[in-house]
């Protein structure tokens, strides 16, 4: 039981001062989605083949290499902000809550930074 | 986590059934949630039988009626009976609205009415607006401004920028928007709602305020107004064919652009 005013309860410890932030980059990384998306469909259509020797050389091209790591990065950062979002939502528990936005956080870091590498690999010659 | 199943206490039961009497030809039946918190008794539907040939067409002039004539214990608020007070705002029909301006009529079946979602009740169809009235109070709904009034007359406003304000003033604090938002459902407690965010944002857009910036900061937080996602229950459902989702909208693009 608290006799705190509800008009304290609204104003709780003030406002964040952002917000703005995370909700332009949900959507710059969105646009820029749809364009890496695109690329990646068309890209992968004109290709004769999908054996393994010719995604290695698909891989290998100096652009394509580029645009696939910018779209993995781009998801991973799209998807980490979007899950974040959902957490905030319907998580409210203050443990699970800490527990789930840092799980989000890591998960994704740990999913781009391997996407990254494996692109890497690939393009630089190397055999995974 | 979520709750998506009410607690035990909350769970509606059926209840009493109180027919016409004398074989009315034009009968309707409405359902009506009741709950009194103080007798310990779940929530129930109890049904009543209404001659809509000695009735009002609106569903408040049913709920009236009743409450007149076959049920006093029958708890409600209503005040101006045309859609500008915004007190007899209720679920009636799966939706969101005003009872003094929906025709019975225009709605096939039973009459099915329940107070406002996920709100607290006070008793039947009546919910506690504490919260929600403290949210509106938070955006500072009056005119700040650094400027002096003319000393001789009014703040003058052009038409056109008078205009901008016609539709988010003409808003009556029903709460049916923010209580149709399932985010204000989840997080009540640190967003807005669209209600507060329409009379924050009438003022944001009013010529003659000058906190547009505190306003703004003050609105920035991923809480108070991120949590909106463009769902667009409020606009849907506003008796007053408002735009909410709109005027959100719009307060969103207005934090981008000073950024930029």
């Amino acid at each position: 039981m608290s006799l705190r005013s509800p008009l304290s309860r609204v104003l709780g410890s003030g406002s964040a001062k952002e917000g703005t932030d995370h909700w332009w980059m949900q959507r710059v990384t969105a646009v820029a989605l749809l364009i890496l998306g695109a690329w990646f469909l068309i890209s992968l259509a004109g290709l004769e083949s999908y054996s393994r020797g010719d995604l290695y050389r698909w891989i290998g091209a100096p652009m394509n290499a580029v645009m696939l790591l910018l779209a993995s990065i781009t998801l991973a950062w799209h998807s980490l902000l979007g899950v974040q979002v959902i957490v905030e939502d319907y998580i409210h528990g203050p443990a699970l809550k800490i527990f789930a936005l840092l799980s989000n956080k890591f998960v994704h870091v740990f999913l781009c930074v391997a996407a990254v590498l494996a692109v890497l690999k690939v393009a630089l010659g190397g055999s995974l | 986590m979520a709750e998506f199943r009410l607690p035990p206490n909350s769970r509606i039961r059926k209840g009493r059934h109180f027919p016409v009497k004398n074989g009315a030809g034009n009968v309707r039946r409405f359902v009506v949630y009741r709950y009194s918190p103080g007798s310990g008794d779940n929530p129930c539907m109890d049904t009543y039988e209404v001659d809509m040939d000695n009735c009002g067409p609106m569903v408040l002039d049913a709920l009236i009626k009743i409450k007149n004539e076959v049920d006093p214990t029958l708890t409600f608020r209503r005040s101006c009976r045309e859609g500008i007070c915004g007190s007899c705002a209720m679920n009636i029909d799966g939706r969101n609205t005003l009872a003094c301006t929906v025709p019975a009529d225009g709605i096939s079946g039973d009459v099915k009415v329940y107070p406002l979602p996920h709100m607290g009740v006070v008793k039947d169809l009546v919910p506690d607006l504490t919260n929600f009235y403290a949210q509106y109070a938070s955006v500072k709904p009056w005119l700040q401004s650094r400027t002096p009034p003319p000393p001789d007359q009014e703040r003058l406003q052009s038409k056109e920028d008078q205009e901008l304000i016609d539709e988010p003033a003409a808003c009556i604090l029903c709460a049916c928007c923010s209580t149709a938002c399932p985010s204000y459902w989840w997080n009540s407690d640190r967003y807005l709602g669209p209600a507060a965010l329409l009379a924050a944002y009438r003022w944001l857009v009013d010529s003659r305020d000058e906190a547009t910036g505190e306003r703004l900061d003050d609105l920035d937080d991923p809480f108070r107004l991120y949590r909106c996602h463009t769902i667009m229950n409020c606009t849907n459902t506003c008796p007053k064919n408002l735009n909410p989702a709109k005027a959100i909208a719009e307060t969103k693009k207005m934090l981008a652009e000073r950024r930029h």
